[in-house]
């Protein structure tokens, strides 16, 4: 019972891990109806950014406010300079372009700060909370960050102007444009909060995984299978599958399949998941108009 | 009725242009015999190559810009491809060509079994359930209870096949042939198809699928077939490789590999059938470029750092995504068009209104 | 001894008929890539891609031939290191091993990374009967002379440390409970071979828990626990860098205190123990075969204090602490040795032959005690590695130098 009790509580850190990332992902599949296949390269540079910070010598909260800032205005940045004169072109080559930052992201990180692991500093005490080394400080805190994180996102998009403006933007940008709406820096808009929201997952997960450039890219596909699973068009659909995922994953590592095939299970649940119920678990389903 | 007559006279020129092209291709290695240059053989294998990833790229393009389909996992069926070869070859004996036709087989039931549940995701949702098989395979290639036949972790070494004395030929350009004339084969059988019924079912499919539904156009048959065929070319490529490298092994068919094939693709130019060709090109000589144009920048601008070489293989996409979003063949026919003042829209391509991939028919992003 | 005097005669001789670039010395005698002024060296290594930590080797060995080149090459030739990168996929690999061969001329692949991929032109090597050297990977099949003439490899294999660690739980510990973490590919295959060979078919029944991961995993908790569960006291560690880090850390957070084996692939102090944190290492026993940079016992060895100061004025840009830049140094050295050794007769079977003739040869940054032997019969250079333990903050050399002989 205590070792159940254990994979779910490694599930739950490893699904907050997850659902951080999937809280990205939909912040761009809201805002402008992408795919970000970049997003977690993003955060990792994000996170490198601020490590180099803290090495300086700046204190973890003042090198943090300005790590979000900064990926805020680099995902503005990105969306303005990179995307933007893309927009007429095939959805395809979006992709491409998404998988060029991609490259140039880890290519850089490598570049300048080394393969080297290096140890990110958590704000959380290293304790336990019941002593039996069952849950630690920093595992809960990371659970903590990211359901604020998911409800200051609903409220914003629910009960703000600008939350409406957003959503209207990038279900109907005709009509939103007729409201007023202006839905290019809307785009904008989402690329920086995606970015900052990234920053912020990086951040909290390379204290668990050690910061490296290649930290992210097995998180990433665990994410993608959260956020599929809770609902891609939801942020709080996406951070419940982003903890099933994760709860499942360990579970079924341990008692079902072993660990060689979890991948395989990661796409088994995706695919079954998308059968079944392909709004995710949390999600609308959009009718088609004829 | 213009429009066809034109479409068919550009099919005509392409048809003469494309012939040509093939018997170039076919003679390359007849130059081998009067140079004497030792390198020949290599570029006989950078050929086979070429023409390796030009069919897996056809395969894909098949489903993407012939079918509006998409899919980031076709490494998956390449490995199977691949995979079935070797098996074949080391535990059955088969000789090589023979294991072709069933790779081919094979991964067409996968492709077209995939294709069911493909059906129920559009775009993006079919692009991240792709993308999770593309990254599950490698692993699920290692798994223990299926290493007596795939070798695990360590993979399936194999012997390149001898060519009969009779013929004259070197390993590598008998190899050589055999991707040529499999290259050939897979895209006479394409254009054949996308000029059948059935093609035109596909493109229908892809411009507007409601629209070819209420037509009577079986969609639901379509997509999953095509998804087959697709499958099965990329197979039938992987196969090849699996002759000509003589190895097959788990990292060999990562997620790097299915997204090569997308950018091939995409370079090219969709829905072409020479874009294949180029596209097939670029992913083998571009990889090495990269890291040539590296060195030149650390030695030209004496940097401290050596500029990674997919940094630079990353801002090039991009680049080329700026000049050229619609691959090397869309910006060749826009050339042509200004050249001759005509405005024709090839018969093949994607209608210019793009329905982008899971929106709701009618409902395009315009620019902002 | 004759050779190196016939060659510093030779040598001489050359220096003496100044101007004669072009012409071809007497009595030299060339493979492909040699020329009076120049040998050209080839390698793949993994320089993007999930294995892009091992190319810190390959940029070491880059800036040492540079450093070579300034001080006069290798009996008066330069050496031209072309080192390319395959990304860790056997086919790119094929592919660059081909253009280096056939088209640039190589006289020989050196230090090329990865067990797939070398495998992949393993065959093609000794068909072309080209020098496939001290290839960087530390599966056990590389020392096969009789098959493979061609082919040589240069760390201690995953298997020989594999049974040594096996062995030394057993004699500590003889009613060990013994748990294994390995990656799931080669490496790990291999190091349970030797786990196994070690261990015996008694000692296998010892084995409570034998647990993988993926290098996409993005952590191990799951599997570190599994392994507590299952009752292990005894630990070995079979993992990369990160994922050691990640699972001493665990460990400790569990509060699970196990006899902890960890593989040499993953025992730097800079690199792994000190983002896992000191206190969490405490007792953790290694085999190591290269002095670790991290580790402060040894800045005032004259090897290392060479090695540092070549590290800072021909290779400013590599991280001291990556572990492969230190292999990558030794490898290096070693190469030059058998080229050096080669004299004028530079081909590619003189090349195999002096490497297979090294002898209790001592080289830099190798710990102490440790010498490369090859013979025509024997292709495993480095055999012998010692067992380390983890002291407040560096590593503490006992026992004997363990050693697996081959015949």
């Amino acid at each position: 019972m205590d070792f159940f009790v254990q994979q779910i509580a490694a599930g739950l850190t490893s699904g907050a891990i997850y659902a951080c990332v999937a809280l990205g992902l939909v912040m761009i599949y809201v805002s402008t109806d992408h795919i970000n296949f970049a997003q977690g390269e993003m955060a990792m540079f994000a996170t490198y950014l601020a490590w180099a910070m803290i090495d300086a010598g700046l204190p973890y909260w003042v090198a943090f406010g300005l790590t979000v800032a900064i990926a805020f205005g680099g995902g503005l940045f990105i969306q303005r300079v990179v995307l933007k004169p893309l927009e007429n072109a095939p959805v395809l080559a979006l992709v491409v372009c998404f998988i060029a930052l991609l490259s140039i992201f880890n290519a850089l990180a490598g570049m300048i700060w080394s393969y080297t692991i290096k140890q990110f500093p958590s704000p959380f005490p290293a304790r336990d909370i019941f002593g039996n080394g069952l849950v630690s400080v920093q595992q809960l805190g990371v659970v903590a960050v990211t359901l604020i994180m998911l409800g200051a996102l609903t409220v914003f998009f629910r009960y703000t102007t600008l939350g409406l403006a957003m959503r209207a933007a990038a279900q109907n940008a005709t009509s939103a444009r007729l409201m007023g709406v202006r839905v290019s820096w809307m785009l904008a808009l989402g690329w920086g909060l995606a970015a900052a929201i990234g920053a912020i997952a990086g951040m909290l997960v390379a204290p668990i995984v050690f910061l490296d450039p290649n930290m992210m890219t097995g998180i990433l596909v665990y994410g993608f299978a959260g956020a599929l699973v809770g609902g891609i068009g939801n942020p709080m659909g996406a951070v419940a599958g982003g903890f099933i995922v994760g709860v499942l994953e360990n579970l079924v590592g341990s008692y079902v399949i072993g660990n060689e095939l979890k991948l395989t299970f990661a796409l088994i649940v995706v695919i079954g998941v998308l059968l079944l119920k392909p709004a995710g678990i949390f999600g609308r389903v959009i009718v088609k108009r004829v | 009725m213009a429009a066809i007559v034109n479409g068919w006279a550009m099919k005509k020129g392409f048809g003469l242009v494309a012939i040509i092209f093939w018997i170039v291709l076919a003679l390359l290695p007849m130059v081998g015999l009067i140079t004497e240059d030792p390198s020949f053989e290599y570029y006989m294998f950078m050929g086979q190559s070429m023409l390796i990833y030009a069919i897996a790229v056809l395969g894909l393009n098949l489903l993407i810009g012939f079918n509006g389909q998409i899919s980031l996992g076709h490494s998956a069926f390449f490995a199977l491809g691949a995979y079935t070869a070797a098996i074949l070859m080391t535990f059955g004996g088969w000789p090589f060509w023979a294991t072709l036709p069933v790779a081919g087989a094979v991964c067409f039931g996968a492709g077209f079994l995939f294709g069911f549940p493909a059906l129920k995701l559009e775009g993006h949702y079919l692009a991240l359930a792709t993308f999770t098989l593309a990254i599950a395979v490698p692993q699920l290639l290692k798994y223990k209870p299926i290493a007596p036949w795939t070798g695990g972790v360590g993979g399936v070494l194999l012997d390149k096949p001898e060519p009969p004395e009779w013929l004259g030929l070197s390993v590598d350009q008998y190899l050589y042939y055999l991707c040529l004339i499999v290259a050939i084969l897979m895209f006479w059988l394409v254009f054949n198809l996308l000029r059948s019924r059935s093609g035109l079912a596909m493109m229908a499919i892809r411009d507007h699928a409601m629209a070819a539904g209420t037509m009577g156009v079986d969609t639901a048959l379509y997509k999953t077939v095509t998804f087959g065929i697709s499958a099965g070319i990329t197979g039938v490529a992987g196969g090849l490789s699996a002759i000509t490298i003589a190895y097959v092994a788990p990292d060999s068919f990562t997620l790097q590999l299915a997204i090569s094939f997308l950018v091939g693709l995409v370079v090219g130019g969709l829905a072409s059938l020479p874009g294949c060709l180029i596209g097939g090109a670029f992913i083998v000589l571009v990889q090495n470029s990269a890291q040539s144009i590296s060195d030149w920048m650390k030695t030209t601008f004496a940097l401290r750092y050596d500029v990674p070489a997919w940094a630079i293989y990353g801002v090039l996409l991009l680049l080329l995504m700026y000049v050229m979003p619609t691959g090397v063949m869309g910006g060749i026919t826009a050339l042509r068009q200004k050249i001759s003042g005509r405005r024709t829209t090839r018969v093949n391509a994607p209608s210019s209104t793009v329905v982008r991939p899971g929106k709701t028919a009618g409902e395009t992003t315009p620019a902002a | 001894m004759r050779m190196n005097r016939r060659t510093a005669l030779l040598g001489a001789a050359t220096m003496g008929l100044a101007g004669g670039a072009r012409r071809v010395r007497a009595a030299s005698k060339y493979s492909p890539g040699v020329t009076d002024t120049e040998i050209k060296i080839g390698q793949t290594m993994p320089y993007s891609g999930n294995a892009s930590a091992y190319g810190v080797a390959g940029r070491t060995q880059a800036a040492f031939f540079r450093m070579i080149n300034d001080q006069g090459g290798i009996n008066g030739r330069k050496i031209n290191f072309i080192s390319l990168d395959d990304g860790y996929s056997p086919p790119k690999t094929v592919e660059l091993t081909r253009q280096l061969v056939e088209r640039d001329q190589v006289l020989l692949m050196f230090y090329s990374l990865g067990t797939q991929t070398n495998t992949a032109i393993h065959k093609y090597m000794n068909q072309k009967k080209v020098p496939q050297l001290f290839v960087a990977t530390g599966a056990s099949k590389w020392g096969n002379p009789k098959a493979f003439p061609w082919t040589m490899g240069w760390s201690p294999d995953y298997h020989t440390e594999g049974a040594i660690h096996a062995r030394a739980i057993l004699s500590a510990l003889p009613d060990a409970k013994i748990g294994i973490l390995r990656q799931n590919d080669d490496m790990g295959n291999d190091y349970l071979d030797g786990i196994k060979e070690g261990l015996g078919p008694d000692g296998w029944k010892r084995v409570v828990a034998d647990v993988t991961y993926e290098v996409t995993d993005p952590t191990v908790d799951s599997q570190i626990l599994q392994i507590r569960n299952a009752g292990a006291t005894a630990f070995l560690n079979v993992t990369t860098p990160k994922f050691a880090a990640q699972a001493i850390k665990k460990a400790a957070e569990i509060g699970w205190k196990p006899k902890h084996h960890l593989m040499s692939v993953s025992a730097s102090v800079g690199a792994v123990l000190r983002p896992a944190g000191f206190e969490n290492a405490q007792g953790i026993v290694t085999a190591q075969y290269v002095k670790d940079v991290s580790d402060p016992g040894w800045a005032d060895a004259p090897d290392y204090k060479t090695w540092k100061s070549f590290m800072d004025t021909w290779n400013p840009t590599i991280n001291p602490f990556e572990g492969s830049s230190v292999t990558g140094y030794a490898s290096a050295i070693t190469l030059v040795h058998v080229l050096k050794q080669c004299g004028d007769e530079l081909t590619r079977e003189n090349v195999m032959k002096q490497a297979a003739s090294m002898h209790q040869l001592e080289i830099p940054m190798l710990l102490p005690g440790i010498k490369l032997n090859t013979s025509p019969t024997d292709f495993y250079p480095i055999q012998s590695v010692r067992l380390a333990r983890f002291e407040t903050d560096h590593w503490v050399l006992f026992g004997e130098l363990q050693s697996r002989d081959v015949a």
